[in-house]
């Protein structure tokens, strides 16, 4: 369940390494969400369909960089209008593919795969043996995000414009360029995360799934101060809240309404716990030439 | 005498238009790449449009539907530009709005025998209170805790719908299939004024208290120090303003109006709460006060434009059959437009060259 | 024959939104010597610089690089034609340690994906041996002193191959010793065949270190002379066109009372580090206790303790024997203590406000300028906004424009005369005439004594030492958060007071 937490945060540090907040990762996870399974519904393979969530996000992604670096939109307002237009376009598109805005047809989704020597580990072997291929890929890109931003001279190049674009500019860095590339890689990101949710979990695309899972990716992002295993941990932690709000409901101890507010108070706790010890990497400012 | 009167109000027009012109072409372009979406899916845009504008002038109970739908935007608009004056994000008005509602219908409910112009007091205070603690609260978690409000208030919007949800559901269910509470007292009602619409007197409470927004901002100290935190906190600090004080207030302040907001359409509109009774005012308000912009006018036609938009997409789905989430993407357009002023800019420059 | 020179710049242009920066400039650096760039602020010599780094483009003109014409389209292009650059403000990336600033840009890699690490502490290590300038190479930039960190500025431009090397007010943070360092460090890169643009504003410095100067004012070139033919009369007049006197008429005052007392103060710093580690130190009214120090070693923190923005650890703040430790910065205001800020666009005025309603800034809540607390009333902040605007000369189209408009020393009389006619009983004043040009500058001097001789206790903290001399009745000398030294102008000089700016005893 952290799965899809784990991308968007991921791709959260990215832009915000960067110096830009995206706050439009939600819009761009449901619009992964709903191209993965739009796609996988009219070509029957999902992996076409995760490959389309990761482009859908990609492209909100180039378009928030485009808002906010090149014609120097507010940050904050450029992804909210992200956000509902993705709430808008994608119940749109549902309601024209398939007649109603509630919830998609169920598609073909991704199989568990299990992996022949993990599953053999006893007694943990059950749990992290089998799972659909987009976990371990998740494990894999986390990694590689680590890899990239601190071991190879792009992610030098990311922190440095990140912090002080002028002096990266001095030093001959194209600074407008990484920050393009890194806003598109973060909606790439949260695309995938979208995808995760539609295809990987349910197999089908419900109005506003996302739930505002891509805000609690930012709380995730944040409260692992911007280290991708740092967010991988704290997003373990939300989507520990989230399972255990199904648990509940299952339970049916309490009403479901209340259940369901438990992700939503725990965000909030961690944000508040986290009392000065946030230090973003960045000052968010556009920059400009003169 | 009468001619220069004329002629300072004609260049006071045209000052004000002037500086709406780049809003007013974000509505255009909006317009038009919604037309591109409405093209693409097999629709007619001239159909739709047509519908939409008979839906929402057509007839007494268009205009009536469309100004219903203009008051709570009001709300929502006001409560996000308060607070974004003093630079702060509030997104989370749909759910102070809701609170808001939660919070009047309770009082609407709970108490009879009690005199209208008690009553009606009452319960909008109860609104205003609640929506203002919503939007104290992530007021107090950022000045004291350094938490991002963007994410706190988007967090509570949430929490917010699904406890009204869980109220409404279960306490103060109404017998019958529907999701929606026992309706208020009378005496808790405010009139309509538009027979046979829903149009209530919340209206007039939207267009003052946008009246006594712009004149708090403008001419009072609480404003002063509110636009000062917003503009540069540093020297606001130098000046002796107390930033985390204004803040709050701010937020707090944000989150009452849109809580009036929720007030005004149970006490109102709907006499009653129903589940789900908002279809996204609160986002309506952020781009209404995105084009509305520092104009109190602005914020005023904007708003009626969006309440038009709700109403006559109303009619467009009937008539037409085009989902009403179009209005939703063009709401998100306009924002988007609205956005980078850089953007306007740049089109204009290429459409010159073209010509 | 003559060799081509290094650098030649041919009738540059280059305007600004209502500033003629550089004026048909023509200017010509040959191999190997190191060239002095003089002039004021403001005078263009920064923009001339930048556009030689590439970091715009120049209205007009031609660039010549060893003879050969080029257009700089950015600093890559720069670097690549072995032009480097020190900032006066340097470019550096606060978290990342020494050698990944060194290599930004530029870095080595292992099979094209992954930083070379070792290669890059190697090849940067030989630059520090072969130019004699040691630093700790894993070092984050933020531990580092400034004079430290100025020689990564050095090495980053060395590390890129450059052999022409532009350094812009490199002194300015620099105590006279670390001044000296680096004149040793400049005449090393020479000796290894560098050729170095010398941009500064202090004419002994340029005088004891260039081969020629160039003079700019407003702009234009006055001239270029060898160093031996010229004197420091001769190059002030030069820079500034006409005899400059910073005399002032400062009447000797008597029996003054103690307006600030400062006992035992401590402080941390936005790190939690200590900042202000026992500052002790009264002003007394009609007195200018002027501070100096090289920045960095707790003037800021200590303005912010008493203006109310810090808060403090231990010690205690008296304002006329009252005690003023915990009081809120709208508290002190009230009480009489003005604040000239350093940064007079970041903390001294909001630039979208108009200069109306940055003159009320600190008063707007009271009376006459709000009825009740509450209403603002306009037509007294206006006559108020008036009075000042022809008391204190601003140059303004209105009351009603906004500040972003106005010139830099025209905001700093708007901050003036806010702060100033408060009639304060002790002001703050810190770095007040950073970035002005002649005419400002005496304008605030001038301002300053006045309300030394109206009786105001004035502290000036400033990293200028002319103007600690040229103002002061006393002057403190601060070094890492504490005061180490009180002395009477009379009876001190340059050297010693540059010996305890860098911490050593007086003899």
């Amino acid at each position: 369940m952290a799965t899809p937490i784990v991308f968007v945060s991921l791709g959260g540090i990215f832009s915000e390494r960067v110096g830009i907040i995206n706050v439009g990762l939600e819009g761009m996870m449901l619009t992964g969400a709903f191209s993965g399974v739009a796609v996988t519904f009219f070509t029957g393979n999902p992996w076409l369909g995760v490959l389309a969530a990761i482009l859908a996000g990609g492209l909100l992604g180039l378009l928030h960089a485009l808002l906010t670096v090149k014609f120097i939109g507010n940050q904050i307002v450029s992804g909210t209008g992200i956000n509902i237009f993705a709430l808008g376009f994608t119940a749109y598109m549902s309601q024209i593919l398939w007649g109603s805005r509630g919830a998609s047809e169920t598609v073909q989704g991704l199989n568990a795969v299990s992996i022949p020597l993990l599953k053999d580990i006893p007694i943990i072997g059950e749990i992290i043996g089998t799972h659909t291929p987009l976990v371990y890929l998740m494990l894999i890109i986390m990694v590689l995000c680590y890899i990239v931003l601190f071991k190879t001279p792009f992610g030098l190049r990311i922190r440095a414009v990140g912090e002080n674009p002028a002096a990266s500019d001095t030093a001959g860095i194209d600074v407008f360029r990484i920050k393009y590339l890194c806003v598109m890689v973060s909606g790439m990101l949260a695309g995938l995360g979208g995808a995760f949710l539609s295809l990987g979990h349910l197999s089908l695309f419900a109005w506003g799934m996302t739930g505002g899972r891509g805000f609690i990716a930012l709380a995730a992002m944040i409260f692992g101060k911007w280290m991708p295993f740092g967010a991988f941990g704290a997003s373990l932690l939300f989507g520990f809240a989230d399972a255990l709000q199904m648990r509940l409901q299952a339970l049916g101890l309490l009403p479901p309404q209340i259940i369901l507010t438990i992700p939503y108070i725990v965000t909030i706790a961690v944000l508040a716990g986290m009392v000065g010890r946030a230090v973003p990497p960045s000052d968010y400012k556009p920059y400009s030439k003169e | 005498m009468e001619a220069r009167g004329a002629s300072k109000i004609r260049s006071w027009l045209k000052l004000g238009l002037q500086s709406m012109l780049p809003q007013i072409i974000a509505i255009f372009l909006a317009f038009i790449v919604g037309a591109a979406v409405l093209l693409a899916t097999g629709h007619s845009p001239i159909d739709a449009y047509s519908a939409m504008l008979r839906g929402a002038l057509g007839d007494i109970f268009g205009i009536g539907q469309t100004f219903t739908q203009a008051t709570p935007i009001i709300f929502t608009a006001l409560a996000f530009l308060f607070a974004f004056r003093c630079g702060l994000f509030n997104i989370g008005a749909e759910g102070q709005l809701i609170v808001g509602a939660l919070a009047a219908a309770l009082v609407g409910i709970s108490f009879s025998g009690l005199p209208a112009f008690v009553h009606i007091p009452i319960a909008l205070l109860a609104g205003a209170l609640a929506g203002g603690l919503w939007g104290f609260i992530p007021a107090i978690l950022k000045t004291k805790l350094g938490a991002h409000e963007v994410i706190t208030t988007m967090m509570l919007s949430y929490v917010a719908t699904y406890l009204t949800s869980y109220m409404v559901n279960y306490p103060f269910k109404a017998p019958g299939w529907v999701a929606q509470t026992v309706p208020i007292a009378t005496s808790a009602q405010l009139p309509h004024i538009l027979e046979p619409t829903q149009l209530s007197a919340s209206i007039f409470l939207a267009v003052g208290l946008a009246g006594l927004t712009y004149y708090t901002l403008q001419r009072t100290t609480l404003g002063y120090e509110v636009r000062a935190t917003g503009l540069n906190p540093i020297a606001a600090e130098n000046g002796g303003v107390n930033v985390h004080r204004e803040m709050i207030l701010a937020l707090g302040i944000s989150g009452a109006i849109a809580g009036l907001g929720g007030a005004g359409e149970v006490l109102g509109v709907h006499r009653r709460l129903i589940d789900g009774f908002s279809p996204g005012y609160g986002w309506d308000g952020l781009a209404v006060a995105l084009v509305g912009g520092l104009n109190p006018v602005g914020v005023l036609l904007a708003a009626v434009l969006f309440g038009a938009l709700r109403s006559g997409g109303m009619t467009m789905t009937r008539v037409t059959g085009v989902p009403l989430d179009i209005v939703t993407i063009l709401q998100a357009l306009v924002i988007l437009f609205v956005t980078a002023p850089m953007l306007i800019r740049y089109l204009l420059r290429r459409g010159g060259y073209k010509r | 024959m003559l060799m081509n020179p290094a650098i030649q710049m041919k009738g540059i242009i280059k305007t600004f939104p209502g500033v003629l920066a550089n004026d048909n400039i023509d200017f010509v650096v040959e191999k190997g010597e190191i060239q002095g760039l003089l002039g004021e602020n403001g005078a263009g010599k920064t923009v001339l610089m930048s556009i030689l780094y590439g970091l715009y483009p120049p209205d007009e003109g031609q660039i010549y690089v060893n003879g050969k014409e080029v257009t700089m389209h950015s600093p890559a292009t720069a670097i690549r034609l072995g032009i480097g650059m020190v900032h006066q403000h340097f470019m550096l990336v606060p978290s990342l340690t020494v050698a990944e600033n060194i290599i930004l840009g530029r870095e080595p890699t292992k099979d094209k994906i992954l930083l070379d690490m070792d290669k890059t502490l190697k090849e940067v290590k030989a630059s520090c041996e072969s130019y004699n300038l040691e630093v700790d190479l894993k070092a984050p930039i933020y531990t580092l002193p400034v004079g430290i960190q100025q020689r990564v500025e050095i090495l980053k431009a060395l590390y890129r191959g450059a052999a022409i090397l532009i350094m812009d007010e490199p002194t300015s943070v620099l105590t006279p010793q670390e001044a000296t360092e680096l004149f040793k460090a400049v005449r090393a890169l020479k000796e290894k065949g560098k050729t170095v643009v010398f941009i500064s504003h202090k004419l002994r410095e340029v005088l004891s270190i260039c081969d020629r100067i160039t003079v700019l004012r407003r702009g234009k070139v006055v001239g270029t002379v060898r160093v031996g033919d010229t004197n420091l009369g001769e190059l002030a007049k030069m820079m500034v066109g006409r005899e400059v006197v910073y005399k002032f008429d400062k009447r000797l005052m008597k029996g003054r009372e103690v307006v600030l007392k400062v006992e035992s103060l401590k402080a941390l710093d936005d790190r939690g580090l200590p900042a202000l580690k026992g500052i002790d130190l009264e002003v007394h009214a009609s007195e200018i206790l002027g501070v100096a120090g090289v920045e960095g070693n707790g003037q800021t923190e200590l303005v912010e303790t008493l203006t109310g923005l810090r808060k403090t650890t231990e010690g205690r703040i008296l304002l006329n024997y009252t005690e003023i430790t915990g009081a809120s910065p709208e508290e002190r205001i009230r009480l009489g203590i003005s604040h000239v800020p350093e940064d007079r666009y970041k903390r001294g005025l909001i630039s979208d406000f108009s200069v109306m309603e940055n003159l009320i800034l600190g008063s707007h809540n009271r009376p006459p300028f709000a009825k009740w607390g509450v209403r603002l009333d306009f037509g007294e902040t206006s006559k108020y906004a008036q009075k000042l605007i022809s008391d204190f000369s601003i140059k303004t189209q209105s009351e009603d424009a906004p500040v972003r408009h106005l010139s830099g020393g025209t905001q700093q009389r708007v901050v003036l005369a806010r702060e100033l006619s408060r009639e304060p009983k002790l002001i703050i004043a810190s770095q007040p005439t950073r970035g002005l040009d002649v005419g400002a500058t005496e304008f605030v001097r001038s301002k300053l004594v006045e309300m030394r001789n109206l009786g105001c206790a004035i502290l000036l903290i400033s990293a200028d030492l002319d103007e600690i001399w040229a103002l002061s009745d006393r002057i403190a000398v601060m070094y890492e958060g504490k005061v180490v030294a009180i002395k009477d102008p009379q009876k001190t000089d340059e050297e010693e007071l540059g010996l305890l700016m860098a911490g050593g005893k007086s003899g």
